[in-house]
This record gives structure tokens, sequence and C-alpha cells, in this order.
């Protein structure tokens, strides 16, 4: 580094110093970091050459650049609709959610002492969706409306079950021709490799036959038109057929909801309320059900449960449906929601209330009004006989009238039949339809003014008007200050443990810094405002850098080509095997539908196999933790002929570099089949090795985990596909903006590059960082990992290393001896670092009784220290209940973690004092995080389900 | 916990009380203390005719869930819904809160099964 040289990004990224890591590299007995990396990674699958990628960016020159691509995106006012509208993100939740790593660098609340102030958040967005819905039963948020759409398909496909086995045949499912174009793409994506037949068309002339089990209906519909569902849902009931509906929160203030006409399902965008479009993501799509289907329904559920103390405390309920318990037998593959994004969506309910929101509401809907009238009056003709937010206007020239909006920087939506959609929002004021009423006068070749608005009606007819109350919770009623609304949202900050507070060392997540500089552009508006579906040439800012991304992404992969249109990493699985099934399907191999996939694997992988219409074999593991070859081979043999492809997790789930992954690949290339390669450990390989090198066809790429997108306290996430070359024609597509392969798969999300607007996390991480950043930015992960072992091993053992002794990026602690010699169980330990002020590490996966510590390279070395000194700390506890001078019922372990109520009680009865249950190590005292609530009880919290807001008294 | 001798047992830890042409099945304390906190049952309806080792329905716990298995081939022919309001009660006895009623297709197969001598050292 010359004098003349910013700060490099990377210094700043990763967390041990360089005098840090030679003294790291000491206790860990390598001579240096280099020969370090080379007994962790064996020679043979090592990169040749660096990445041809350039050097980092300083950040503010980074940041000064970005300004310029920024600039590229054209900010059009847009009235596109289908599920997008504009909407004001409340300064107060922007400035106190959004943009506060508070919020946005959390993990899943798995550990729910630590997590009672986003848990408390979800269950709101879940009362509000319950409420605005109609139904029972909310879930914590969905990836998008359109998988919205298609869980729900599967959902009554599970409780169909019976009919569909009695009936017989191919199971159909019909799908109103006005649901929104996004969403019929999605279902057919899904229902294919289910075998499900989907019946595209008018709700009002179908006939429910015994082959159908389902249905799916929207009000308000992609035309903007309002219906009354009640006829054709009673009609669907008599026939014993379920229905779904996907619908707008908005418009529900003002109509009835469809849980009041008998729906099964009711789903949807929650985007309006307070989250920005950007272009396309994220956002939290909802999902509400009867208490009947809660069972068989997907994503997290939060749930009230009661702590040690007796407490209300909040957890996420009913997990044994989700697929990292029962694998193939989940409702579905879903791990990721959209937790930061539902969170906001509640805040805002909270914020506006019920009165505020109807007056949004009522407002959207009297401009929607004015305009229809001025436009009518000028001779157009408004087709919509009701309608909450959109017209569709007839009458009209198309081309000369986008001609002129164009020119106006209007975005309309038109039709194929020659009307255009305009829909409003939140956001829309008098002057905005004076300017669309002046677009459409220079159309008709009128004076381009307003009449004096006459009265505006925005009540419904009775059969449509909503008559139910909705949010009467005090919460929904006591925040409208935003005095009130900060203190609210920080009241809730600070009961959770986030990047913020101390190190997150989850195996298997990759809990690395999400850099301020990384995140700022997120809520520049030239990137959050955006419409997913605007003119691709508006968008050249945007598309640059999807560009520049697709190439990185390649570029560390060592593939073809990149589809940024998976949600998640779950997403991207399901992404990846359609593309490998329409692969085979294209060859005429029609038979492959045999996945092998490891014992160790994550339970997402047999979850989305079963998704993508394929069956699953199990690979077994040798004892040493690896990928049992001979067996692999066997069944690769055995199943030769119908050997779709093998899903493996590389390094593996164990944080071990196999060495036999390239025979492994080979042997299935060998017998037909593809290989599928999960990205969850690619911090271990940027710059090292790559997907490519080892002997994978495609892989999905967790942005969430290795690229810096912050993990949201659950969601969002983003899983792009990178595939090999014979594999690029079937990247997916999308129905309305023209993306992916010549011979597409149908789209698997909402919107073309899905959460489009965190893409710019990952693109700023990688053009900091740089290819020489990337690259040492995973030995620092491979050096930190070691090091902790090495700290720690005398301690605990490490279950699996490679035959040198050396992990990957992560390691397996074994706490079964543990267990059986003190009864202090992995959980106890995971409670207790909570004392401490830590999270804990991923508790009993992927092996039962264990914990699995992943510390990334952002984390310096005085935080993985602390951290080491409190798992040793607590060792010394547990060895004093096998010691015999701690009671193996009331100890420190048991009780943990400690709430400052219990703590400052005046009452006291354990054998321990207080100050070894809150202060058990001096740096403890320097910043002590206090759990909010005591140990909780889960099996009262599944056995008394309860997932909306209790009422204020049960906290008395 | 002691295995009652007047139980049968199978391997994968289902218990079957026989009484005439017909028997109450459960799960065996090994297996309650495997899946932990027992939250949920689902259970089959009456009528439901089963194939020896065929499952009629899963038990889930906080952290797991597990199929339940038929001991013996049979008919269904009464289904203990109580037990489904208050799951824990398999936690605390767990052979005593029965699931089923089978009538048995062919009584001879409750012969093969394991007597609680054997079930205790297949735990042991």
């Amino acid at each position: 580094m010359s004098i003349f040289d910013a700060e490099a990004f990377q210094s700043r990224h990763i967390g041990p110093s360089p005098a840090d890591a030679q003294a790291m590299l000491q206790t860990i007995g390598a001579s240096s970091l280099e020969s370090l990396i080379d007994e962790a990674i064996p020679a043979r699958i090592r990169l040749r050459k660096a990445l041809a990628l350039p050097d980092g960016l300083p950040e503010a020159e980074f940041l000064a650049a970005l300004r310029h691509t920024a600039a590229r995106n054209q900010l059009f006012k847009s009235y596109l609709g289908l599920g997008y509208y504009d909407c004001v993100t409340p300064s107060v939740i922007l400035r106190n959610v959004l943009e506060n790593p508070g919020w946005y660098t959390p993990y899943t609340p798995y550990q729910a002492e630590i997590a009672q102030g986003r848990l408390e958040g979800l269950l709101n967005f879940q009362t509000m969706v319950s409420d605005l819905t109609g139904m029972p039963v909310a879930n914590a948020s969905l990836l998008d409306e359109a998988t919205a759409g298609a869980e729900a398909m599967t959902l009554l496909h599970r409780v169909q079950t019976k009919r569909i086995d009695r009936v017989g045949g191919t199971a159909k499912f019909f799908v109103a021709s006005s649901c929104f174009p996004q969403t019929i793409d999605v279902l057919q994506a899904r229902a294919q490799p289910l075998g499900i037949e989907l019946i595209i068309g008018d709700p009002d002339t179908v006939e429910f036959t015994d082959k159908v089990f389902g249905a799916l209906l929207q009000t308000p519909d992609e035309a903007g038109v309002v219906h009354d569902y009640r006829a054709c849902i009673a009609r669907a009931k008599a026939a014993g057929v379920f229905v779904a509906v996907a619908s707008d929160l908005l418009s529900l203030t003002l109509l009835t909801p469809p849980g009041e006409w008998g729906a099964d399902v009711v789903c949807g965008n929650s985007q309006r309320f307070g989250v920005p479009m950007g272009y396309g993501g994220p956002h939290a799509a909802f999902f509400a059900t009867l208490d009947s289907h809660v069972r068989q329904a997907p994503g997290r559920i939060i749930g009230v449960s009661v702590d040690a103390q007796g407490h209300t405390a909040y957890r996420m309920s009913l997990q044994t449906r989700e697929q990292h318990i029962r694998r193939e037998k989940a409702t579905s593959n879903i791990c990721t929601a959209q937790a930061l994004l539902a969170n906001m969506a509640g805040f805002y309910a909270c914020y506006h209330g019920p009165t505020g929101l109807t007056a949004i509401a009522r407002r959207v809907r009297a401009h929607a009004r004015l305009l229809e009238q001025q436009l009518t009056g000028l001779g157009f003709t408004e087709h919509n006989r009701q309608y909450f937010d959109t017209l569709r206007i007839g009458g009209v020239d198309p081309e000369a009238l986008k001609r002129v909006a164009l020119a106006h920087r209007l975005n309309f939506r038109y039709r194929d039949d020659g009307t255009v959609n305009i829909a409003l929002d939140e956001t829309t004021t008098r002057a905005d339809v004076s300017a669309i009423v002046a677009v459409f006068a220079e159309v008709a070749g009128r004076k381009g003014t307003m009449t004096p608005p006459g009265q505006v009606d925005v009540t419904y007819p009775a059969a449509l008007a909503r008559t139910s109350t909705f949010l009467t919770h005090p919460v929904f009623n006591a925040h409208h200050s935003e005095s009130e609304m900060m203190r609210y949202i920080r009241s809730l900050e600070r009961k959770d443990i986030g990047l913020g507070a101390s190190m997150i060392p989850l195996g298997s997540c990759t809990m690395k810094l999400n850099a301020a500089s990384e995140m700022l552009p997120v809520t520049w508006p030239e990137f959050s405002k955006p419409h997913p579906f605007v003119p691709v040439d508006q968008m050249q800012g945007y598309q640059q850098i999807f560009a520049e991304l697709e190439h990185a992404l390649c570029e560390v992969t060592g593939f073809a080509a990149v589809s940024l249109q998976p949600n998640s990493g779950a997403q991207g699985e399901f992404a990846g095997l359609m593309v490998i099934r329409a692969y085979h399907l294209d060859r005429g191999d029609v038979e492959r539908d045999v996945v092998l996939i490891p014992a160790s694997a994550h339970g997402t992988n047999p979850a989305s196999a079963v998704m993508a219409g394929m069956r699953v074999v199990v690979v077994a593991s040798t004892k040493d933790g690896n990928i049992d070859v001979d067996d692999l081979r066997a069944k690769a043999h055995e199943h030769k002929a119908r050997l779709s492809c093998l899903m493996v997790t590389y390094p593996s789930t164990h944080g071990v570099f196999e060495e036999s992954i390239q025979d492994i690949c080979a042997i299935v290339h060998e017998c037909g089949g593809q290989v599928y390669m999960d990205g969850a450990n690619m911090n271990a390989q940027v710059g090292l090795t790559s997907p490519a090198v080892i002997g994978a066809d495609v892989c999905h790429i967790n942005l969430h985990k290795t690229f810096a997108i912050p993990h949201g306290g659950g969601g969002p996430g983003m899983g792009p596909i990178g595939v090999a070359t014979h594999l690029v024609p079937y990247l997916p597509g999308h129905p309305v903006v023209a993306t992916g392969g010549v011979r597409a798969i149908a789209a698997i999300a909402a919107a073309p590059w899905s959460s489009a607007n965190i893409l710019l996390i990952s693109y700023a991480y990688m053009k900091m960082l740089g290819g020489a950043g990337m690259t040492e930015a995973t030995r620092y992960a491979i050096l930190n990992a070691n090091y902790i072992k090495s700290r720690l091993e005398q301690h605990y053992p490490v279950l699996y290393t490679r035959a040198n002794g050396r992990v990957a990026h992560e390691m397996i602690f074994d706490l079964r001896q543990l267990k059986q010699a003190s009864g202090i169980e992995e959980t106890d330990v995971a409670k207790r670092l909570m004392d401490y002020g830590f999270h804990a590490p991923t508790v009993s996966f992927p092996v039962a009784g264990t914990l699995m510590v992943e510390p990334t390279e952002s984390e310096p070395r005085a935080e993985l220290d602390r951290f080491c000194d409190a798992m040793i700390a607590i060792r010394q506890e547990i060895q004093a209940v096998i010691d015999g001078t701690a009671d193996p019922k009331d100890n420190v372990l048991k009780h943990a973690p400690h709430t400052a109520a219990v703590v400052a009680s005046d009452t006291w009865t354990h054998g321990y004092s207080r100050e070894q249950a809150a202060y058990p190590l001096p740096f403890v005292r320097a910043n002590k995080l206090w759990p909010a609530v005591g140990r909780i009880d889960n099996p009262y919290g599944d056995r008394n389900l309860v997932c909306a807001c209790p009422p204020l008294s049960d906290y008395q | 916990m002691a295995y009652p001798a007047g139980l049968k047992y199978t391997k994968d830890h289902e218990w079957i009380e026989p009484a005439g042409g017909h028997g109450k099945v459960g799960i065996t304390d090994y297996a309650q203390q495997q899946l932990g906190d027992v939250v949920y049952l689902e259970l089959p309806e009456v009528g439901t005719r089963l194939k020896a080792g065929q499952s009629f329905g899963t038990i889930e716990s906080v952290k797991a869930v597990s199929e339940l298995y038929a001991p013996v081939a049979g008919e269904v022919i009464e289904v203990n819904t109580a037990l489904k309001d208050k799951p824990e009660a398999i936690n605390a006895h767990p052979h005593e809160n029965w699931m089923i009623v089978l009538r048995f297709a062919d009584a001879s197969e409750i012969d093969a099964l394991l007597d609680s001598t054997q079930y205790d050292d297949l735990v042991k």
C-alpha cells in the first residue's frame, strides 16, 4: 500500500490484524497462513490461479462510484400494480428498523430467550394478518406472493390426500385466470413435478369435479377488479373443494375479508405496509389459514408459551413441521422467512393503527375515484365495475398513450386487449392524479387540466363492505406518536442479540459482518423505489449491477452462468433441481427421478427434492463423518437408469473438506447423474477452490451467508444458482420481464430478480473486497475456525477433522460424553452462553448432542478469545457438577439464562451466588446483556398453541 | 421403569396388550425417553386396516417426529382420542396410555413379538 492509497475495506472486514494472525497461527501450530490453508484443503481441489476479479475499492470510492450507477436507474412514477405498490416507509421505521443493525443482523429466533423483541414483532405481524384476512391463524411470512400461492396449493394438496386417493387419476387444481401472471407461472413450476394439473379459467363458470381438490382465486385481481367470491366458495365447499384466496391487506380494511367467506387459505404480499418495492423485493408475503390446517402450514409460526418463572414468552412453535426435522416429509422446504420485512409491516400497522390504515385505504381509493371521474369526463371508459385502487381504462390508443406517458415519465400497465391499468397507491397525490389526467388529455387532444372534482364516494355496496373490526389489540392502538413508536421499537430491539452485541457463532450460518457501506445503498431511492416490472431500459443501473454480480459469481463458482432469481437458499435448491430435471427431460431421459443425499445433509435438501418430484435415496456416512464412497457407488449403480443427481454440501456439513469429493462426483457422472452442490458452506471455498473444480454441475450460493447480506432476524436471504454450460438453457424465466435461458423453466419466484434490492449488498461486498480480498477473507475464516478449535479442543472433543487434525471454516464440539457424566445437555450450554452475553452455536445439527461453531473471518481475535473463555468457564461449571461440588439440578447451567428480575429478586434460593449467575467472567460486567425471559417451556407452547398477541392481562 | 410382563413389544418400541382377539397399543418408556416431551399425536380412524409394521399415526415431541407402527396386522376398533388432548400423559405413564385398540387379523402373530425380558435386553 502506498502513501497515496486509502484504507482498504479488507482491513475493516477481516477481524484479526496481521499481528493477531501470527499469534493465532502459533496457538494453532501452523507455520504460516498459507501452510494452514494447505493443510485444511486437499491439494488436488485447490484453484490453480487467483480469481480474475478487480482489486477492491476503498469504501468511500465505491460509494461515490455507485452514485453514478444509481443515477442510471430512471425513477419514473409507476402505476403498474400486480402486488407491488409504492408506499411511505415511516421515517421512524426506516431509521430504527430497516437501517438499524439491531434489527437486520440477528439470526432466525431459534434461541428464543434472546430474541423476544423480534418474536413480539413477528407476533404482531401474525395478528395483523389474521385480523385483516379474517383467518384464525397466520404464519410469520413467506418469501413472496407467488410462492405463497404455490404453498397454498401444496397445503390444500396435503390436506386433501384422502379425497385425491379416493378419486384417483390426476389431481387437479383450479386457478382463476385473473390471478397475477407471476403467481400462475410459479404455480406451473410447482404443480408439474407433483403431478398436479392446473385448470386455469373463470371462477364463475368452473365446474368443481371430483378430480379438483382445491382452487386459488384473487381479489382485487390482476386487472384491479374487486370480487365477491361468496357464491363461488360456497359452490366449491359443497363439492368438497378447498379454496385459497390471494388478496391485498390494505384493501381488506374496507372490504369483507375472504376469511368471512369461508376461505381455507388467504395469502398475498404485505409490501405496501411500509416496505420499499426495491425492484422486486425483499418483502414479506403473508399466509393465513384455518386452525384445522395449521399443522400442514408452511413456514415459521410464532407462538406464545411461558418461561421458567411462568411469565409470558414467545418462541417458534410447531417446528416439527419444518424441513430441519421432518426432512422429506416436511410441509415445505422453506427455511428463510422475511422476518425483517414482516417486522416492518407489523410496525407500520402499529404506527397507523386500524383508524390510520383505514384512512390510507380511503385516501388511495378516493384518488382512484377522482381519477376515474376525470378520465371518464375526458371520454375514456373505465372497465372495472368494482375496484379498490386500480382502474382499467379503455377507449385510448395505447401506443399513443405510452409515447406521451413515457415522455412525462409515467409507467402504466398496457394490457394485451388494448386497455390500460393504472394502479394508485399511498404516495399518490392530487398532483399525481392531475399529471395522469394531463397525459390522457394530451392523447385526446384536449387541454390538460383537471375539472373541479365532484363528490367522490369511497364506500362499497353492502355485499363487499367490511363490517368486522380489526387490529383491536392494544399494541395497534398505543404507538401513534413518533416518541411512542421509537420507544416501542427500541424496547423490543434491546431484548435481542444481534451482531451489534457480540459474535454469533452459528455453524453453517456464516454470521459475518454486514458492513455499513454495504447496507447504505439499499435505501437510496434509485434502488429502493423501482417497481419490478418497469421497462428494463429505465433500470440500466440495476442491470449493470446484475451483470457485474453474475460475472463475479461465475468467476467464484467456476460456472458458465448465474440466475439471480431464487429468493432463498431453499428456493435455489428447488430451482437447481428443476433445471436438472429439465435437462434430463430434454434429452429424453424421462425416468431420472432418484436423488442421492448423504445422511449428514441439511434437512432442506430432501425437502427440496420431494418438491421437485424426486425420490430420495440416502447415502451413508462413515464413522469419521465423510460420505461412504462404497455406499454411494453401490447406490448410484443400483439406480443408474433412474439417477437424476446427487445433492452434496461442500465442505461437508461436518465442516471438513472431504478428500474424495472429486471421485464422488465422477461416480455420479458415470451413472448419468448430475451433481448439485449445496453452497451453504461456500465461505470456505471462495478463491481457494470452487464448485466447478470439485465436479459440481449446479450450485446455489447463499448470498446471506458468504456474500454479506444480513440475516434480518430470520430473512431476507437470496440463493442464486450457478450452472455449468450444458444447463444454461434451462435457467428460470419470468412471464412479465424477459429473462432466463432459451429453454427456460417456469418462474420460481414472483419477481424476475427476486429481492433485487439486497443484491446490492453482495455487489458492494464483492466490489470493496475484490478478488484478492475475498480470497483473503476465506483464509481468515479458516484461520479463525482452527484457532477456536485449538483453544477449545482440550475442553470439548471435536467430532470431525481432516486426518491431519485441521477443520475447514467450522467445527462440531461433541457434548454427549459430558451429558452422560453430568446430565448437562447441549441446550443447557446454549442457554448458559446467554448469561455470558453470547448467542449459542448451532445446537444438535448435523449431529444430535453437539454444538457447531463457525466464527467467520469478521470476528477479531479479542472476540474469539471472549467466546473461548466463556466456553472454557462453562466447561468448568460442568466439571463442578461432575465433581459433585455443584448440584445436578440446582446449578448455573440448568437454570440458565438468568434474567435481571431473577437475579435482583429479594428471594434467592439457589446453591450458587447471584454474581456467579450473572457475572461469571470479568468481561461480562463491562457489557452485560440481560436475557428478557428465563428458560422457555417449549412443550407448553406446542401443546397450547396460541399464535396471536395475547391480551395484556397475561403479562401481569 | 420396568417393562410390564403382561405386554408384548416390538423392535420399533411399541407395546401391545393382548386380550382375547384384540389388544391396546402404545409406545414404550424407552420410546418416550428418546422423543422427549410429547406434544402432538396423529391417530387413525376407527375401521382402518393395517398390515404388521404399517404406520398408523405420528407422534411429535418438541424436537422430533416419529411414525407409529402396528405391532401386528389388524383393524383399528377403538382410538384413544382423549389422549390427543393430553399427549404429555405418554411421558408420565407410557405403558398405561394406549393409543388404539387393534383387532388381530392373525392372533398367532402376537407370539412372534418380544416379551418384557427380551425387550429390556434390546434397549439396555
